[in-house]
């Protein structure tokens, strides 16, 4: 199906089973420790056995002798495999740096080794017996020092035009700008830190491979599984039904699905292996840490005249800035702009996307300065932000937003949240020993258009089953699947088998980019729509005319239950969603505003978050219970990023020190207080006809700005430098003793 | 995990002779501490000696109106004993502002006190570490920093001790029990028993081979207001960047020991002398020649910060 | 056991972690503990966690292994009816003891409450630390219940309620990336009859 003209009303308006809240179908399995992930398909396999992969003791440099000798003679050992015997490897389209390392080492814990040994025990033992020498070379480590010297890597898109984004002439106008602000603002790296480890089983059966694994797009999994391994497509299979937490971390082949894969053939037998916590943090991708540098000229009515947002990045040869200056191309007004990125050639380990590239540590700065600004204006901040909505891309005033309610989201959000009892003079509101602030930041990232198909199948028993290969990493996928399905064949949800993640069912638009639920369920529907034309000719019936529901089938006059329609034998309906025209015609993107309330003990610096709420403008949701959690979960990530989330980097050693979970700390129950969230009734008829769009990472962006400005309004103190720790304010605090 | 054999001992000395005996042995009770250790070979003990069937898991009265408390008491029951809670308040406050509920539930008194540094060099087997490999270097000196000692720490080893429980139990002046090879008892005051690092960091504790701890007791309750105040980035689950332990008196004096910033619960008597002139005479005195890194230095404001929050809650 | 004792490498602990002497060969240690109320008879190596004893030899994988060192939560399981990190517990000195699991507690057709109210509220999203969550929750209101003291408690003396912040403070050793902590609370709070 081709979308390339607004969707008209069409059978998901119904709305009698998309968006209605809905508990997950996958609830009752994932609440009874049930629903099977990488590591645990012992159903399908019996007896596994286990691999530990060793990662590289350096950052950059050679490994000069790996002696395996002591490991292969170690009780239950089966086979080591290095880079010397795993044969000729390819490097994944999706992948910077290759994932078995030797002789040359690209990173800190890339992976050098496995040990496949009959029990973990074994294999983890056998694993510290390598004998590994190396000659240690020089790297870079430093941002500060990469970015004196880093090139342009492009405008804040996609980053392979490497020129500056302009619009009007910056200079001039900010130099006239009668009030400005020139700041910089820094973001450390950041780890995904998922809760499933990275984990396969790879099974040989004769040439043919089928790794279980956990991984959020299956199809960019399974051609860069083939491709590394040297095999055809046809001879892989990927399957990957539960994700344990992705934020994407999890969107490429990773080292674990390789190293199964080649230990098992080496073994000759199924391997499953899980990468160890302590490594995960470096033999990983990151989010990489930015240098932001943001200018804002405005007019002393505060209408904006000039922005520059620059962002500099680091990455290994090969890769890709982090874009945290896309967002400020479209979320204010401004004649004059200019967008940069900068990127440093870096030996840490690989950057690559992390939950809202781009905006999530891009808003952190933006949403900051522009709270600066409003404060040197004299002006409230949510009214600073509506004065410089905009309608139109700045860039093209002619191309309008699909849909743009950023100014209900805040005046929304201002009213539900008590704003105007936010005292504008910071620390000027005590709580006991806490000085108590508020915050906001707008919410903005674009939506993306993908590809996506299923397969439904109506069968002889009348059982509805949706296959794709869709991935649910906790976005609620299966549920709101089973919703569209069930909206477009008559029948509730409950009654729709939901069958993900494998790479023998039509390829999705995978997880990732917040562009999963849009238009994974967008291509359900064209594959439905099929469906239905199946069922309809079948009865006999003029599919113009047919309506699905309550079970039944019906044509003017002439009504089957969909179960007889199936009775003569199974249906299928199989179609994608695929895309034209219409995200260039307009600005398909998502709005939300974060309102924040915090305290900072004003003894000991500590921030607590007390009070947060996101109103949130994305089209339809499809299932307000998950779209709701994806929401909550955003800006819990948020506050970690704000508050206490720093992948610290030892220069000398290029590697991140506080590489585990008692070390890089992510937030806890206590950190974080009833959240509220407010959806805005939309449809947006140009995204697709599920009239959706993505929601998942809309949740994370700003959240951080918005926390960093409740921090500031509460001590007066501004920090410019993620994440706000207490020491980076502890001075400035009033005197206590 | 290197391999190792197992016994479950039914008697302090034998367990004691069991460990004393040979190179590589190890007590086990908790675990949640050793096995962390041993997972990542950090640790790697040729044989374990599981103490938990010994009994010494009881909280009784002392008869000189203290409590001795068992060495197997998990942190959970000592934070829940009522005299405990009604008269060592700043004992459970330690407790419970540490770890979390599973692992107080498992974790151990004698335990507890052993716990060894969280210093992210250390658990790095990859890098250099007195402690861990004496001789080998410290590569923390010169690296990230942030959590680590700021004062009776050596050009060796920058390490903190990482507990709460201690910090408490040094306000307390408790006394730490134990029992060696030959039967032979003794008492160590807790401010005896954590080294410093000096040219040995490799040595936490003043321990000899095969000694077990037996019990700790403490002396008559010293009445007062009790406080904890644990400073860390996130509200639960951390380790601490600052901790106050204190027990304050109507009068203003009190006893005030600091965790987080030393190889051992820092106390310094003469600083407590102090108290009734303020947070800031105090920790002048406590941290005098305290010797921060770059990433570490904000623990002396903090620290003064942190205990004038305690003395400001004790005035109500 | 002692025997086992003398087949053991003679030699000091290498006090590097990547040394190069080979490891004895392991001697598997029996152990009989009941699980889910049923008595299990096994034959560990006795480096076997209790997690991995679960997971991989009674193949109970509702327990699930996010960290493997006491970081996450995710382990969690009710010994003796107390909550632990099973990963950081040898399966061998389980001896005798009574194992409550995840799978222990309610079934997809006979759901635990609190496994009810995770799906009423939405208290999870990819589902990995949820086993460990409900367990840590059903042992958190029954701790509130026993009285047993927390951070959050105001006055140590007095009996802890149910309230959001006790719970959230009491729930803290599970972690959840996905962030569904407020959601969690609220599950938690219909099961206690109160308000997150």
């Amino acid at each position: 199906m081709k979308f390339d003209t607004p969707a008209g009303a069409n059978p998901i308006d119904t709305m009698t089973v998309v968006g209605r809240p809905h508990t997950r179908i996958d609830g009752p399995l994932k609440v009874t420790g049930l629903a099977p992930y990488a590591y645990e398909h012992h159903k399908e396999v019996e007896s596994p056995a286990y691999g530990y992969v060793v990662g590289s003791a350096i950052a950059k440099g050679r490994i000069t002798n790996l002696d395996t000798s002591a490991a292969k003679a170690a009780p239950g050992v089966i086979a080591v495999v290095t880079a010397e015997d795993a044969g000729k490897l390819g490097k994944g389209n999706f992948n910077t740096v290759k994932l078995l390392g030797g002789p040359e080492v690209d990173h800190y814990h890339q992976a050098i080794a496995i040990v496949v040994a009959e029990t973990f025990e074994q294999a983890r033992a056998a694993a510290g017996l390598l004998k590994v020498d190396y000659a240690r070379a020089k790297g870079r480590f430093d941002l500060t020092e990469g970015l004196k010297t880093a090139k342009l890597a492009g405008g804040g898109d996609s980053g392979n035009e490497a020129k500056e984004d302009r619009v009007g002439d910056f200079e001039k106008a900010f130099g006239e700008a009668p009030v400005k602000i020139d700041v910089e603002y820094t973001t450390p790296d950041h780890s995904h830190a998922m809760m499933e480890p990275f984990a396969s089983m790879a099974v040989w059966e004769g040439d043919s491979v089928k790794v279980w694994t956990s991984n959020q797009m299956i199809a960019w999994g399974h051609g860069d599984l083939a491709k590394t391994l040297g095999m055809p497509k046809e001879k892989v299979r990927l399957m990957s039904p539960y994700v344990g937490g992705g934020f994407g971390g999890k969107l490429f082949l990773r080292t674990d699905a390789v190293m199964a894969a080649l230990g098992a053939r080496a073994a000759k037998r199924p391997v499953k292996v899980a990468l160890a916590r302590p490594m995960m943090a470096n033999n990983a991708t990151h989010r990489p840490a930015t240098h932001q540098r943001i200018r804002i000229g405005a007019t002393k009515d505060g209408t904006i005249t000039a922005i520059a947002h620059e962002s500099g990045s680091g990455d290994q040869p090969g890769g890709s800035p982090e874009i945290a200056a896309a967002q400020t191309k479209l979320l204010y007004a401004g004649s004059n702009r200019l967008i940069a990125m900068r990127l440093a050639e870096l030996d840490l380990p690989e950057g690559n996307a992390m939950r809202a590239p781009g905006e999530a540590p891009g808003m952190m700065a933006l949403e900051a300065a522009m709270d600066e600004m409003a404060e040197k204006l004299g002006m409230d901040p949510v009214a600073f932000r509506i004065k410089n909505d905009t309608q139109v891309d700045p860039a093209k005033p002619d191309r309008k937003f699909s849909q743009r309610q950023l100014v209900r989201c805040l005046e929304t959000g201002a009213e539900k949240f008590g704003w105007s009892k936010r005292q504008a003079k910071p620390g000027s509101v005590r709580d006991g020993k806490w000085l108590v602030g508020m915050g906001v930041a707008s919410a903005f990232r674009n939506h993306m258009n993908m590809t996506s198909g299923a397969r439904v199948r109506l069968g002889s028993d009348g059982i509805v089953t949706v296959e794709t290969d869709m991935t649910d990493i906790g976005t609620g996928s299966y549920t709101i699947i089973a919703q569209t399905a069930g909206e477009m064949l008559g029948v509730p949800a409950e009654q729709v088998v939901v069958k993900l993640g494998d790479s023998s069912f039509p390829v999705s638009a995978g997880s990732g980019g917040q562009f999963g639920a849009a238009n994974a369920t967008a291509g359900v529907y064209a594959a439905c729509v099929k469906l239905r034309e199946a069922v309809a000719q079948r009865l006999g019936y003029n599919s113009a005319d047919v309506t699905f529901k309550e079970g039944k089938v019906t044509s003017g006059n002439r009504s089957a239950s969909l179960k007889d329609a199936g009775r003569g034998g199974e249906l299928v309906g199989e179609d994608k969603i695929e895309f034209a025209g219409l995200d260039k015609a307009y600005q398909i993107s998502t709005f939300g505003a974060h309102f924040v309330e915090v305290g900072v003990d004003s003894y000991t610096g500590v921030v607590r978050v007390r009070r947060m709420l996101a109103v949130c403008a994305a089209g339809r949701i499809i299932n307000p219970v998950s779209a709701r959690s994806q929401v909550i979960g955003a800006m819990t990530m948020g506050v970690g990023s704000t508050l206490m989330e720093e992948l610290a980097v030892d220069k000398r050693f290029g590697m991140f020190v506080n590489h585990d979970l008692a070390s890089y700390e992510v937030p806890v129950h206590a950190d974080i207080p009833h959240q509220d969230v407010i959806f805005l009734d939309e449809a947006d008829d140009k995204a697709n006809p599920m009239k959706a769009k993505g929601i998942g990472e809309l949740g994370l962006c700003g959240v951080g700005g918005a926390v960093a400005n409740a921090i500031y309004n509460a001590t007066g103190v501004r920090v410019r430098d993620y994440p706000i720790t207490l020491e980076k304010h502890l001075e400035k605090l009033p005197e206590v003793a | 995990m290197k391999a190792f054999t197992y016994e479950r001992a039914k008697d302090p000395v034998a367990a004691a002779r069991a460990v004393a005996g040979r190179s590589g042995a190890k007590f086990i009770a908790g675990g949640t501490n050793l096995l962390d250790l041993m997972k990542i070979e950090v640790e790697t003990p040729t044989h374990l000696v599981d103490v938990q069937d010994l009994g010494f898991d009881k909280i009784e009265a002392t008869k000189d109106g203290g409590l001795r408390i068992g060495a197997l008491v998990t942190n959970t029951d000592l934070a829940a004993d009522e005299r405990v809670r009604r008269d060592y308040a700043v004992l459970t406050r330690a407790i419970v502002a540490g770890a979390s509920g599973q692992l107080r539930n498992k974790a151990s008194t004698a335990g507890n006190l052993l716990q060894r540094t969280r210093c992210s060099y250390f658990y790095d087997t990859n890098m250099a570490c007195n402690k861990r490999k004496p001789g080998s270097g410290c590569a923390a000196i010169g690296g990230y920093s942030r959590q680590l000692g700021i004062i009776g720490v050596s050009d060796q080893c920058i390490a903190t001790f990482p507990g709460d429980m201690a910090v408490a139990m040094r306000v307390l002046d408790a006394v730490i029990e134990t029992i060696d090879a030959e039967g032979q008892r003794r008492s160590i005051p807790i401010a005896d028993f954590h080294r410093l690092w000096g040219d040995k960091p490799e040595q936490d504790t003043v321990l000899k081979p095969g000694e077990l701890i037996t019990a700790v007791t403490l002396p008559r309750p010293l009445g007062g207001k009790h406080f904890y105040e644990k400073v860390r980035d996130r509200a639960s689950y951390a380790y601490a960047l600052v901790s106050v332990a204190a027990v304050i008196q109507d009068d203003g004096t009190g006893r005030v020991a600091f965790g987080g910033v030393a190889p051992r619960p820092w106390r310094v008597e003469e600083a407590e002398a102090l108290l009734p002139k303020g947070a800031a005479a105090v920790t002048a005195r406590a941290f005098q020649g305290a010797t921060p890194t770059k990433d570490n230095a904000f623990k002396l404001p903090l620290a003064t910060r942190a205990l004038a929050s305690v003395l400001a809650e004790a005035k109500g | 056991m002692g025997s086992a004792a003398t087949a053991a490498a003679a030699g000091t602990a290498p006090l590097v972690a990547q040394g190069t002497s080979p490891s004895p060969a392991p001697i598997n240690l029996p152990v009989k503990m009941k699980v889910n109320g049923k008595p299990r008879e096994l034959k560990l190596d006795p480096r076997t966690t209790l997690l991995d004893a679960l997971r991989e030899h009674l193949q109970l994988t509702g327990t699930k292994k996010g960290c493997d060192h006491g970081q996450c939560g995710a382990c969690t399981v009710i010994v003796n009816g107390k909550r632990i990190n099973s990963c950081l517990s040898l399966a061998v000195m389980h001896e005798g003891d009574e194992v409550t699991t995840i799978e222990g507690l309610g079934t997809p057709d006979k759901l635990h409450p609190m496994q009810a109210a995770f799906i009423k509220h939405d208290g999870y999203q990819c589902g990995y630390c949820t086993p460990g969550q409900i367990c840590s929750a059903v042992a958190v209101l029954d701790e509130i219940k026993r009285g047993v003291p927390s951070h959050a408690q105001a006055d140590l003396t007095a009996a802890p309620g149910a309230t959001g912040e006790e719970m959230r403070e009491r729930m803290s050793g599970n972690i959840c990336r996905c962030g569904a902590y407020s959601n969690i609370a609220e599950a938690m709070a219909d099961v206690a009859g109160a308000s997150a």
